[in-house]
This record gives C-alpha cells, sequence and structure tokens, in this order.
C-alpha cells in the first residue's frame, strides 16, 4: 500500500500523518493574509506581518504552547488531564507565596506531585483520566481557595519569573525561548527514545505494549508527571507575566490546549500523531485570537468561529477510518 | 445458575450504590436541617437540582456509546438565553416559547450527532468545538444577563403541586381532596419523574436505545448485528441535546432570566461528567443508566447542601467537594485490586 | 438429501484489495441439505468470499445468487433477512448486554414499538435448550460467560435467523470437546432439514467428521470442489498450498533428556493452577495438552509474570527467580518470551508499522544510551523480516495489511529480536494455514537445537505428537501426565486429557 493511495482524491501527494500539519500550516498564513487585508482596509498598514507583532504572539502563544506539550504526552498514550486549570494556577500562587530562590523549583515541584497523583490513579486505579483528573481538579482548586481565602494573592511574582515571561534577550523573548527549549526537548523524547516509542505503543493498544515486556505503568506515571510539570511551569512564567497569580487563571487553558494537539494532528484517542503539529495547532489559535481581536470580533462571534474553525480541519484532515467494512 | 434477582442485582451493583448513597446523605441533611423534612426544604432542594440532573442525563447518553459530550452546559445556556427571549406574553406565546426552546436544544442536539457521524469526527473533540459554537449563539442572543420569564410560569414551576394548581386554577385551586396525598410534592421532582419515565424509559427499550448500549459495548460487534449504528448515534446526540434543553428552559423559568455565562456552561458539564460516574455509568459505555445520572446529580448537590447546614467555612467547601468526588471515584475502582490477571485490566 | 440445484451460487466473483487480489473470477456453489468445506490457506480468499456471501463486503464484479434469484447484499443485515447468516468467532457479541439482548439484537419481539422483554428471554431459552445449553441463564451479561460459551450463545442467535444458509468460519475453535460434540449434532440436524452450511476450518479432522463437500481455494482461485472421499488429506493440502509437501513435522532429535533449565515446582494461583510441577531442559520442546481450560493458559501468563498471587517456586538454572512482571520476564537474566494467543490484541500493534512492531520488545537493545540508533533498528528489522521470510511490501507499511500467518511471523520475529533462553507460545499456529505452520515448527526446531527451552499450549494433537519431546497433558490446574517419546500418541493424549487411566498395555 503507498503512501500516495491513502491520500483523498490524489490532490496533494502527501503521507497521511503530515496532512494535517500541511493543511494547519496553510491555515495560519490565511490567517494572517484575512488579518492584513482586515488592516489594509482599515489602517492602511499591515502590522500583523511585522516582527514584533508576531514575536508578541509567539511569547503569548508560549504559555499556551507548555500546557500543550504537556497535553499532547498525555493524549497520546490515550488519555486527558483535566486538571491542568486548577495545578497550573497552584503551581502560580505557591511560587509567588513562597518567593525567593525557591519559588520556581516549588512552583514545578507542584506540577510534578500533582502530575504523579494523576499518573498513580490513572495506572495502578485503572481510574479513567478524564474522571480522576477532574476530581484531582477540583481538589486543587480547593486547597487553594482554602489558602488564598478566595481572593487574588497578594505576593508578587520574584525577578527570575518575571524575567523568563516578559524579558528579552537579544530581542526574542525568553518565553519564547523556554517554549522552544521545551518543544527540542518534547520533539527528541518523541521521536527518538524508547520512552517517546513506548508512548505511542501505548496509545495504540496497552496491552499488547504491555506483554511485549514495556513498563507500562511507568510509562504513564512518567507522562502525567511531564504533564503536570508543563502544567507547573506556565503557571510559574504566567504569574512572571502577570506579576502575580490570581484566582481562575488556569482556566483559559486546558480546553484550547486540547484543540491545539487535536488541530494539530494528534489523534484524540492516541497512538498518532507529531510534535510539529502540536506547535502549529498553538501558532492558529493564538493567531486566531489576535486577529480576531484586532478585528474587533465581539466574544459571540469569536467563540463561533473558534468552534467552525476546528471542525473544519478535522474534516480536511481525513475522517477517522471506518470502524466496519 | 445464578437467580434472576441476584444477576440483576449484582448487575446494577454501581447503580444502587448511588441510591443508597443519595439517601443516606440526604436524610443526613433532613435530620440536622432545622426546618428538615418539610415541603419547603424539599421545593427548594429540588429547584436547585432539577438542571444539572437534566444535564447528567444528557451527558449520559453519548457516554453509554463511549463517547463525551462537551456542549450539554453551553447548549443549556443557549437555551437559557433562547428562553428568556420567548417565554413570554400571551399564554399562546408562552406555549410557542416553550416549544421553541426545546426543539432548538434538541436541533442543536441533533446537529452534534450529524457532525459525529457522518463528519467521522470523535465526540469529545466534536462537541468541544460546537459547545463553542453554542455559547456563541447565546451571547448573540442575550449578550448581558437580562431577559423576561412569564412570572405565572416562574412561580408555578418552581413550587409544589398545590401551587400549580393554584396558579393554574386547576383542581379547585390544588385543594381538591384526593389531590392532597400528592400535593406538597415540588413540581420540579414531578417534571424530572415525568421525563424520566415519559422519555427516556421507552427510550431504552426500543431498538435505537438499546443500540447505544450495543456501540458502547463494542461498536464492531453492534454491526456485524445488523444494528442501526448512525441512526442510533443521531438519536443519542439529539436525545442529549433535549435534556440538556429541558435543563435550559427550566433555569431560564426558575430565573426569570437568561445569563450566557461561560463559566457556569463549563461548570455544568464538568459536573455532569463527574454525576454521570458517580451514578453508575462507565465512561468506557455500555453500561449505566440515566436514571442513575440524577441520583448523581442529587448526591453532588445534596453535599453542598450539607455544608451549608454544617455551617462548613465556605473556603473548605471547594475542599471538600473535591476530596469527596476523588474518594467516590477511587473507591469504585478498588474492584480492581481485586484482578489477579493483569490481562483483563486492559479493556 | 442434497437436491443439486444450487442455493447460494457465485459467478465471476472478484474482489481486490489496494493491489491485492483477494478474489479473482470464483464460480462457487453450495448446495441444500449439505455440509460443504472451505479450504485454504490464509490469503487463499475463504474469508473473503465469506464475507462476500454474508454482506460484509461487496464484490467488485460478479453475480451472486440465491435460490435462483440475483441477490446482491449491502450489509450483513441484509444477507440475514435473505436467509444467508454468518457464525464468526465472537465477533457478534456485545459483551455488556444479555445473552437474550444479544441473540434477538437486531430484531426483537414487540409491543407497542418497545421490546417485549419476557418474549425474547423465552425465544433465548429455546434457543440455548436447542444447543444443549439450558444452564445459561438468558440474563447474564455475555462478558461473564466462559469463551466457550460465548460461542455458544454466538450459535444460537444465529439459528435464531432462521437461516437457508449458514456459514462458519473457525466456529468451534473455542468450544470445549463437550460442545464441539453438540455442534455437530445440532449442523446434522440442521443439514437433514435441508439446510446448505459452509464450514471453514484449518482442522482436517473435523472436516473430515462432518463434510459432505469440500472446495479447495488458492491465491483467491477456485480450484476445486469435490466430494468426501475423493482425495485423501495429502493431496487435499497439496491443493491448498501448490506445491508437494515434505513430512509436515519436522524430524525429532533423540537424544538423552537434557537436565532441566526451566523448573517449575507447586505453582499454584486461584483456583486455575493447584501444583504445577514440570521441567524444560535447553533444547527441549515440550508441549501442554489437555481439554481447553484446564489452566494451560494460566500457566504460560504465570511464567511471563502477567498472574498476580502466585504461590510456588520457578527456577532458571538451579536459581530460584520471581518473576513480577513480563518487564520482569524480559530482563536479562531470565530472558523469557511469549507470544501470546491473540496476536490482533495481544501481540500486535495493528496500525503500527512492521518495523514498530518487530522493535517493540527491544527498544533497549536498539538505543544507544538515551538515544534509538537508526542504524541498529533499521539492521534489526531486516534481520528479523529475513529469519522468518515475512512476506511483506515494505516495513512502514502498517502490520495490519499482513496475513494471518505473516503477522504471527512478525509476533515470533519480536521476540526472537530479545534472544529469549524460554520461548513460551499459546497456540501459535491457530488459524493460520497450512504453509506458515509447516515453517513455524520447523522454527521452533531449529530454535531448541540453538538452546532454547521451548514450552508450547496446543489445541491441536497431532501437532502435539508431530513436535514435541514430551507432552504434558493438563485436567483442572495439574498435569494429569507427561508422555515422553513413543508414548506420546493420541490414545494417550485423550485418555489423560479427559482424566482416565491409560489402558495398561499400550503400546505406541
Amino acid at each position: 500500500m503507498s503512501d500516495a493511495s491513502l491520500s483523498t482524491r490524489g490532490v496533494l501527494r502527501v503521507k497521511p500523518e503530515n496532512r494535517p500539519l500541511l493543511i494547519s500550516g496553510l491555515f495560519v498564513l490565511a490567517i494572517l493574509a484575512v488579518g492584513s487585508a482586515y488592516t489594509l482596509a482599515t489602517q492602511g498598514s499591515m502590522p500583523l506581518l511585522t516582527p514584533n507583532y508576531l514575536l508578541l504572539q509567539l511569547q503569548i502563544g508560549a504559555f499556551l504552547g507548555i500546557v500543550a506539550a504537556g497535553m499532547m504526552l498525555v493524549i497520546l498514550i490515550g488519555h486527558i488531564d483535566l486538571s491542568v486549570p486548577w495545578t497550573l494556577t497552584a503551581a502560580a500562587m505557591m511560587a509567588t507565596a513562597v518567593g525567593g530562590p525557591a519559588a520556581i523549583p516549588v512552583g514545578l515541584g507542584i506540577g510534578l506531585l500533582v502530575g504523579i497523583m494523576n499518573g498513580l490513579g490513572v495506572a495502578y486505579l485503572r481510574i479513567p483520566s478524564m474522571i480522576f483528573t477532574l476530581g484531582v481538579n477540583a481538589v486543587m482548586r480547593g486547597l487553594m481557595v482554602y489558602h488564598t481565602g478566595g481572593f487574588a494573592p497578594q505576593t508578587a511574582a520574584t525577578d527570575t519569573m518575571r524575567f523568563l515571561a516578559s524579558d528579552h534577550v537579544l530581542g526574542v523573548p525568553v518565553a519564547i525561548l523556554v517554549w522552544v527549549a521545551l518543544s527540542v526537548v518534547v520533539a527528541l523524547m518523541l521521536k527518538r527514545t524508547s520512552f517517546g516509542r513506548a508512548l505511542y505503543a501505548i496509545g495504540n493498544r496497552e496491552a499488547a505494549a504491555y506483554l511485549a515486556g514495556i513498563p507500562t505503568r511507568q510509562v504513564i506515571i512518567i507522562a502525567f508527571a511531564l504533564c503536570g510539570l508543563c502544567a507547573g511551569l506556565a503557571g510559574v512564567l504566567l504569574a512572571g507575566y502577570s506579576t502575580k497569580a490570581y484566582q481562575g487563571m488556569g482556566d483559559a487553558y486546558v480546553l484550547p490546549a486540547i484543540a491545539a494537539v487535536v488541530i494539530g494532528g494528534t489523534h484524540i484517542l492516541g497512538g498518532r500523531g507529531r510534535y510539529l503539529g502540536t506547535l502549529i495547532g498553538v501558532i492558529l489559535i493564538v493567531l486566531l485570537n489576535s486577529v480576531l481581536s484586532i478585528m474587533q470580533m465581539p466574544e459571540a462571534g469569536r467563540q463561533i468561529i473558534y468552534g467552525c474553525v476546528i471542525i473544519g480541519m478535522l474534516l480536511a484532515y481525513g475522517r477517522n477510518a471506518r470502524v466496519h467494512g | 445458575m445464578p437467580s434472576d434477582l441476584s444477576l440483576r442485582i449484582r448487575q446494577n451493583a454501581p447503580f444502587i450504590g448511588a441510591i443508597a448513597l443519595f439517601a443516606v446523605f440526604y436524610v443526613f441533611y433532613n435530620m440536622f436541617h432545622p426546618k428538615g423534612f418539610s415541603t419547603q426544604v424539599l421545593v427548594q432542594n429540588s429547584n436547585e437540582v432539577f438542571s444539572l440532573a437534566l444535564v447528567a442525563m444528557a451527558q449520559t447518553v453519548p457516554v453509554l456509546m463511549g463517547g463525551l459530550d462537551l456542549s450539554v452546559g453551553a447548549v443549556m445556556t443557549m437555551v437559557n438565553c433562547l428562553a428568556s427571549n420567548l417565554v413570554s406574553g400571551t399564554p399562546l406565546q408562552i406555549v410557542f416559547g416553550i416549544v421553541v426552546s426545546l426543539l432548538a436544544g434538541t436541533a442543536f442536539g441533533f446537529l452534534n450527532g450529524v457532525i459525529v457521524v457522518y463528519g467521522r469526527i470523535q465526540s469529545i473533540i466534536a462537541t468541544l468545538a460546537t459547545g463553542a459554537i453554542a455559547i456563541g449563539i447565546a451571547l448573540l442572543l442575550r449578550e448581558k444577563p437580562g431577559g423576561d420569564v412569564d412570572a405565572d410560569l416562574n412561580w408555578a414551576l418552581t413550587n409544589s403541586v398545590v401551587d400549580f394548581c393554584e396558579t393554574y386554577g386547576l383542581f379547585e385551586d390544588g385543594k381538591a381532596a384526593w389531590l392532597q396525598p400528592v400535593a406538597w410534592i415540588p413540581v420540579p421532582l414531578i417534571l424530572l419523574v415525568l421525563i424520566a419515565l415519559l422519555v427516556w424509559v421507552p427510550f431504552r427499550r426500543t431498538v435505537t436505545g438499546r443500540t447505544i448500549y450495543a456501540i458502547g459495548s463494542s461498536e464492531g460487534a453492534a454491526y456485524m448485528s445488523g444494528l442501526p449504528i448512525a441512526r442510533a448515534k443521531i438519536a443519542a446526540f439529539t436525545l442529549s441535546g433535549f435534556f440538556a434543553g429541558c435543563a435550559g428552559l427550566f433555569l431560564a423559568i426558575q430565573t426569570s432570566s437568561g445569563n450566557a455565562d461561560i463559566p457556569q456552561a463549563g461548570a455544568y458539564t464538568l459536573n455532569s461528567i463527574a454525576a454521570v460516574v458517580i451514578g453508575g455509568t462507565s465512561l468506557l459505555g455500555g453500561v449505566g443508566t440515566a436514571i442513575g445520572s440524577i441520583f448523581g446529580a442529587m448526591i453532588l448537590r445534596v453535599i453542598s447542601f450539607n455544608f451549608r447546614i454544617f455551617e462548613i467555612d465556605p473556603l473548605l467547601q471547594p475542599l471538600f467537594e473535591g476530596v469527596i468526588l476523588l474518594g467516590a471515584v477511587c473507591i469504585g475502582a478498588l474492584g480492581i485490586l481485586r484482578i489477579k490477571n493483569r490481562l483483563e485490566l486492559f479493556r | 438429501m442434497s437436491s443439486d440445484q444450487p442455493i447460494l451460487a457465485l459467478r465471476g466473483v472478484s474482489k481486490r484489495y489496494g493491489g491485492v487480489r483477494a478474489l479473482e473470477d470464483v464460480d462457487f456453489e453450495s448446495r441444500r441439505g449439505s455440509i460443504h468445506a472451505v479450504l485454504g490457506e490464509n490469503g487463499a480468499g475463504k474469508s473473503t468470499l465469506i464475507k462476500i456471501a454474508s454482506g460484509v463486503v461487496q464484490p467488485d464484479e460478479g453475480s451472486m445468487t440465491l435460490d435462483g434469484a440475483p441477490v446482491r447484499f449491502a450489509s450483513p443485515s441484509a444477507a440475514n433477512a435473505a436467509g444467508v447468516v454468518c457464525i464468526f468467532q465472537e465477533l457478534s457479541l456485545m459483551p455488556d448486554l444479555s445473552v437474550a439482548d444479544n441473540i434477538s439484537a437486531a430484531h426483537p419481539p414487540r409491543r407497542f414499538g418497545l421490546i417485549d422483554q419476557r418474549v425474547q428471554r423465552r425465544r433465548a431459552e429455546e434457543l440455548l435448550a436447542r444447543i444443549g445449553c439450558e444452564d445459561v441463564n438468558p440474563l447474564m451479561r455475555v462478558r461473564d460467560l466462559p469463551l466457550s460459551r460465548r460461542q455458544m450463545v454466538e450459535i444460537a442467535k444465529a439459528l435464531g435467523k432462521a437461516p437457508k444458509v449458514l456459514i462458519l468460519d473457525e466456529a468451534t475453535s473455542a468450544l470445549t470437546h463437550a460442545d464441539v460434540e453438540t455442534i455437530y449434532r445440532v449442523l446434522e440436524e440442521l443439514k437433514a432439514s435441508g439446510l446448505s452450511i459452509l464450514y471453514i476450518s484449518h482442522r482436517m479432522h473435523e472436516i473430515e467428521a462432518l463434510c459432505d463437500r469440500l472446495s479447495v481455494f488458492r491465491n483467491g482461485r477456485h480450484i476445486s470442489t469435490f466430494d468426501k472421499g475423493a482425495h485423501n488429506p495429502e493431496q487435499i493440502v497439496e491443493m491448498m498450498i501448490g506445491r508437494e509437501i515434505a513430512a509436515q513435522y519436522p524430524q525429532k532429535v533423540l537424544r538423552p533428556r537434557p537436565p532441566a533449565y526451566l523448573s517449575i515446582k507447586g505453582l499454584a494461583w486461584e483456583n486455575r493452577l493447584k501444583g504445577i510441577d514440570l521441567s524444560v531442559g535447553k533444547g527441549e520442546i515440550v508441549g501442554l495438552g489437555g481439554l481447553d481450560g484446564q489452566g494451560q493458559k494460566e500457566l504460560l501468563l504465570a511464567l511471563f509474570g502477567v498472574l498476580a498471587g502466585t504461590s510456588g517456586d520457578i527456577s532458571l538454572d538451579g536459581k530460584k527467580v520471581s518473576i513480577p512482571s513480563p518487564t520482569a520476564a524480559k530482563a536479562a537474566d531470565k530472558r523469557i518470551a511469549l507470544i501470546p494467543e491473540d496476536r490482533k490484541t495481544e501481540g500486535l500493534m495493528l496500525p503500527m508499522s512492521i518495523g514498530d512492531n518487530l522493535v517493540a520488545a527491544s527498544l533497549s537493545r536498539i538505543s544507544n544510551g538515551l538515544f534509538l540508533d537508526a542504524g541498529k533498528e533499521r539492521a534489526a528489522i531486516e534481520a528479523g523480516i529475513q529469519r522468518l521470510q515475512i512476506k511483506i511490501g515494505a516495513a512502514s507499511d502498517a502490520v495490519s495489511t499482513l496475513s494471518g500467518g505473516n503477522q504471527q511471523k512478525v509476533v515470533i520475529a519480536k521476540w526472537l529480536m530479545t534472544e529469549p533462553e524460554v520461548i513460551l507460545l499459546n497456540d501459535p499456529t491457530r488459524g493460520i494455514d497450512v504453509g506458515t505452520k509447516q515453517e513455524i515448527y520447523k522454527l521452533l526446531r531449529d530454535l531448541a537445537a540453538q538452546g532454547a527451552a521451548v514450552l508450547f499450549y496446543s489445541t491441536d494433537y497431532d501437532e502435539l505428537i508431530g513436535c514435541c519431546d514430551r507432552v504434558a497433558v493438563m485436567y483442572d490446574g495439574k498435569i494429569q501426565r507427561e508422555l515422553e517419546g513413543e508414548a506420546i500418541n493420541e490414545k494417550n493424549i485423550i485418555s489423560a486429557s479427559l482424566n482416565i487411566a491409560a489402558p495398561a498395555s499400550e503400546a505406541a
């Protein structure tokens, strides 16, 4: 069976796993084009195509991107992590509360611990990840509400946190550098390590992976731990960006992260997907958001467009294989 | 050979467990409530439970097929906003408003079904997207909270049977003798029971209803058995939309307003998933019932009722809720530890 | 008796999957009142033939007639409506639904539009009684039934559709011997009442016992159809594989029994294993025999670390070992390999490539420190394909595109890459064509000669007789009897399986 024969109607002879990358990449360009046309018509200029603007978008995208990177690992093994919102928030709040040199390690540590707890529940108790992480999210929320008394914590982010989130190095926002570094690690891990291979195997068929001697429980725990770690890192950075932590700061990240991963071509049930796709997915969502707000689209329109974009792209990727026949 | 009764009990153990858990919590609550075991408390509780129970029923149907509907909260919100625009004025207009609102929810569910079946997109991601669309429509219908719902309807549906009859001049204003044994029952409870008995129970007994369970159990086998897969999937989401629409309509009548509250929509959706699991339905599909999810929703609500009674520091309530949810889920899973052949852990 | 008028006839039927010709211009007929065997290797086209006949797939060319009238089945339900019913291996039962629900799945008895549970239950009871399964409570969930009972429910379900043509695709492989006898009886009754039955099986003795007509397929073409007795088994096998077959089993090596390498003492688990004592030496092929469900599979799983809560001792080369998981079993100090029961769900990740599947158990071997080494990976994949002569397009193809026999070869190659000392196999040749079977037998003998200790479970006692140096027959979780050398014969195996003492003077 040649690769070309799998593409529909032979329009583009691209390998099936790369089609989502191509389509989402083109869509990113389309968004930039439409936005530029709009600004050209209304302002007479194309600020969207300036490096300043693009770098700013990438900087904002870094937070979502870091969350999405961790989420992708969990989705690849056929699970999901709904504890991201309050793990992120807890990491941010505790990091600012602790302050000093321990701030970032504390934040990351919280993310890691929550992730490990998620992994244990899913790997050992075999509780569906959807509901277990939902419960963990509720517990983290409970802890933070109690800790902060329901208000936004007054403690400020440390200088290092602000540096990582808001400062620039040689004109490039440091946040982007953090995202790039993480991306390199994740991409390498997925493609070139046995851990990455194990993720795909488990996502495809856990029983066969188990019987092949892959330590499935450990892999699952590590995947969730890394997802939690990423959520913690995102929380720390976000706190640095806003100079403090606030209630509900993580809520806006979980569904877009899942959307970004899926738009990037990763199958929601696990087993296939490329990290580059997740990157493009994040950029797509961030740009879409930005262009829509430049066009002063009201919230109603934004939500509808967001939903239509996701469905449109999934339809374009070539749908699931038939279960039968 | 095991007897029929013992089989039925064993097969429905999680469901029975949910009912028992609810009973324990609710009796406990009433014992410590200063006005416990009174109609007043019962009415207040039913009002608070109704919408979540219906959203939980909505979530149950796609979950039975092994899928998920992340748009249930959004559809509820959308219908809420629609109803706040329509359900007022002349009686004819009110009835029209009710019908259109329910139709809107049902139609949106149908749309979900079509996208999942013919677009061949996994339900979790398809409904994530359509949920955004529903919220967008809700915002279009009601940019800011507001609206108007017929006051009589609001009073009648949020109190007891006797108040309902009084409002509409039925059965001697609710004082008819034969009505008295049931006059104290809160109308939301009656509505809940009616919807469960007249919609869910018969539906489950149809071939389409059974096919939903079959798909959740093994879609390949369902196809080989000649079951109508596409029809059942679309029906499942349509029914889900109908239930979510009922929840939204009630919310509008109850609050006499519409509010495109995005966080609330999200909370309802996530709580509906929790209610479904607590009520004994498996997220893997094939096992469970919408009635169990009603009890799951009631358990969730009763937990917060109990907080009120014991004057638990409001700051601790979210923590308690979270721990109880997580605990309930873990306890349900402890049966896993008895499995000695690890291959059986992988479904 | 059988009339000469065909009930189901296919003319000029062809079906292609991508570049592969599954069926090429096939003419086929089946008659009333006949049990008609369809024989052929995997990839010969038999499964495609029956999929077309039962509406699962549509032919690219050709026509089909039923009772003389042209038909074309767009789906299994269309075929069922016309009277063509196919019994698969457990493929059409929903595990979480009750037996009664499953039996009347698509067209249940109804009242006022709703399913009538009571009538449905009675229907299930009648059908189950017909096949001797009165002990199955129709309320039970299929999931809670043992495999053999599930297959019986599947058969009851098929009978409930009042078929004119009944197709059985390896439908008896999961059944206990008692149930198989019952099904033979039922099939004979159906044949006498005029049904046309198509029977697909790889078990020659079953076919000889049951069928009155046989058809052989090879490479997608219909080779020949003949009455029973027209050809002997060797000729039939030659027709199936298209060449002269050498002796079916490789020569056994006659030599004194090697010292024990794998030693099992008092192995017990739940109530499935009740104290197993067994040893396997390096260079030996030991077979596990006995009726289905006596603990053979559990023994292999226990040796591979899948079962929790085992008691007893397992030793390798004299040293006691503990095997808590497959990861531990595979470890360099033990090197145990297991070829699992179901290759599709336990042995392979079907959507992944052949290459990915081949290296799945050897990821540390193809790594350089932290990272996978592409060169080592490629070399390992090629070596694996070569060693077992796996017929593939490209190593990047999905493993789901391979035939059953080649898929099993991938599973075996995957494990050979770990250089195992102990090789456990769980019914490795089930559902595999004759040609590949022979290759596997030879491979096992070669591996033993190279020093591996081989323990394998087979439901086919011809295989046990032909391949093994020793056979341990299990009954009720214990080893009933160990047979060696010339004592390995059908009578001894069967009598031990049934827990009967063998007749006193029993020469080979």
